[in-house]
């Protein structure tokens, strides 16, 4: 029986070997390198010269900018989501009858796993020059411009990311009682009181997955700023690739990067207590 | 009905730009945004256009790479995770939390800063060490330093849906086939592979596309190897033409093909599974 122990202990540890390697080489070393990047000083030609220094966290207000950019669109480009996703979530989940759920759900979800690359440059042609501008002249209304600004970010954004929002949201809903609702109709609840009192406390855990979904993936978001915010609107990564790819200032971008980092894992842990927080609050006060 | 109206203008959101850029893409004109009639010859151009060729086959080449090893490496840890406890198994839920959650940008970024400076610390020591009259071997970021960065997330993400799988699974046909004296070999070949392939299958495709449509990790990885989402992103910057859109297309209309397939092959299992 011991001996029987021992070689699990051995299987577990060669089946976690590659697994392990890959974590230490591809995560831990190079986020420890972009740690130790971040106190150095950049050498003359470009790059990095050793040192320790805070030079490079003193002067990240150069670039707040791109913070407060990325701090506001982030989590507004996240409600905005939301607020789209929500009514077809719930339209989805408890509308549509059971044959065409399915499909109607996988209809939304696609467009994610195609290239975003592709789909958000369909919007520089639909916001830029020929686009709606050119149909809003014929309607009377001239020089609307609306590529790179901040509302075209967040078309993108909402764009890109709606397919993320709606399916938590879609599950949490699914899984909805519907005795529930008809129960408080029953008791003569308004529909409005009904969505605000039942469906929208039990689709939270939707709503917290998905929000965290969309606003991870948004901290670090290049390509949606880089189309169509065309240089005036830009989040953190914009900096990152100018920093590392044409000022090459290697040691202030480890600086906004090791920042970056520290935003998402304070923000994340802390909405995470929150939500976990609420839900179990939630739990007891339905009991 | 309020809401039907609402679902379908979503729907419209959703499709619409997708079906501007296959529209222009058909465009007889040379400019991207005058439509002027309808033809296929901005899809010769891109097919027959070498830089094209290439891009799409290092794509390729990287994208079965990483949906290959992080299948693979992602199946064996969430089995391994899943026997263990302790300090050990919050390390490593820990680090798959981490790796799913920092930015694209930062990986690509820490990879390249991490593996240029040791490249530069081991080249010359190769170059040292090496046989006279024998060309040394430089170390430079290429086609290994890209899939080396996405199998970090795509293996992360195998190991999250391989044990969401397992977690799900019926137990009793474990100790079932161990009361009946199978091997553990044997039980995974025949009773725990069969149902968490599924998940394999899925993490197998959903990697392939993650790592097939990545900009910003190749970006920033890839040396002078160029993807087809790094040559689509340079083109667009010196101008959109009805080529960039035929390329756009086929880049749609391979992503869809694959969910597709993946969609009749989970299909198909569970078909089979319930018919036998």
């Amino acid at each position: 029986m011991k001996e029987d122990s021992q070689s699990n202990r051995w299987l577990t540890a060669a089946l976690l070997a590659p697994t392990s390697l890959w974590f230490l080489v591809m995560l831990i070393f190079p986020l420890i390198v972009i740690l130790v990047f971040s106190f150095g000083e950049r050498a003359a030609v470009g790059g990095y010269a050793g040192g320790f220094t805070f030079e490079q966290y003193a002067n990240l207000p150069s670039r707040l900018k791109a913070f407060q950019n990325t701090m506001i669109i982030a989590p507004a480009g996240t409600l905005l989501c939301l607020l789209v996703a929500y009514p077809l979530a719930y339209f989805l989940a408890v509308k549509v009858s059971r044959q065409y759920k399915l499909i109607l759900l996988v209809l939304v979800i696609v467009p994610f796993w195609t290239s975003l690359l592709v789909r958000t440059y369909a919007w520089i042609f639909i916001l830029g020059g020929r686009g709606i501008p050119t149909l809003l002249e014929f309607i009377g209304f001239e020089g609307v411009r609306l590529i790179n600004t901040q509302g075209a970010v967040l078309v993108g954004i909402v764009y890109g990311y709606l397919p993320l929002m709606v399916f938590p949201l879609f599950v949490s809903l699914e899984k909805l009682d519907k005795t529930l609702l008809e129960a408080s109709s029953d008791l003569g609840g308004s529909p409005f009181k009904t969505f605000l009192q039942v469906t929208l406390p039990l689709s939270m855990p939707g709503i917290a997955t998905g929000c965290m979904l969309v606003f991870i993936l948004l901290m670090g978001e290049f390509l949606i700023p880089a189309f169509l915010g065309g240089g005036k609107v830009f989040f953190i990564g914009n900096a990152l690739v100018d920093l590392f790819l044409q000022s090459r200032n290697w040691p202030f971008g480890a600086a906004v990067s090791v920042t970056l980092v520290a935003i998402m894992l304070i923000t994340v842990s802390l909405y995470m207590r929150l939500t976990m927080g609420g839900k179990s609050g939630r739990d007891q006060s339905l009991m | 009905m309020t809401m039907r109206i609402y679902a379908i203008a979503v729907f419209l959101f959703l499709y619409v730009p997708i079906g501007i850029i296959v529209l222009f893409s058909f465009n007889a004109g040379r400019h991207a945004s005058e439509l002027r009639g309808l033809s296929v010859q901005w899809y010769g151009k891109a097919l027959s256009n070498a830089f094209v060729g290439d891009a799409f086959f290092t794509s390729l080449t990287i994208a079965l790479s990483v949906a290959v090893l992080s299948s693979l490496m992602g199946t064996t840890a969430a089995l391994a995770l899943q026997r263990m406890k302790g300090k050990m198994r919050v390390l490593f839920d820990g680090l798959i939390y981490v790796s799913v959650m920092v930015p694209g940008i930062v990986i690509g970024i820490a990879t390249l800063v991490a593996l240029v400076t040791v490249f530069d610390f081991l080249n010359p020591l190769l170059a040292a060490l090496w046989p006279e009259g024998i060309k040394p071997p430089k170390l430079s970021m290429g086609y290994a330093s890209v899939i080396a960065a996405h199998t970090l997330f795509t293996m992360s993400l195998v190991i999250i849906l391989v044990r969401a799988r397992i977690a799900g699974m019926d137990r009793a046909l474990i100790e079932a086939s161990m009361d009946l004296y199978a091997t553990p070999w044997r039980t995974f070949y025949q009773v725990t592979l069969p149902q968490i392939y599924p998940a394999i299958l899925a993490g197998f495709l959903l990697s392939f596309t993650f790592s097939f449509d990545d900009f910003i990790i190749s970006f920033f990885v890839a040396g002078a190897n160029t993807t087809l989402p790094i040559y689509i992103f340079a083109s667009i910057r010196r101008g959109i033409t009805p080529e960039v859109n035929a390329i756009g297309t086929m880049v749609l209309a391979a992503s869809l093909f694959l969910l597709m397939a993946t969609q009749f092959l989970l299909r198909n299992k569970k078909n089979r599974g319930t018919s036998e």
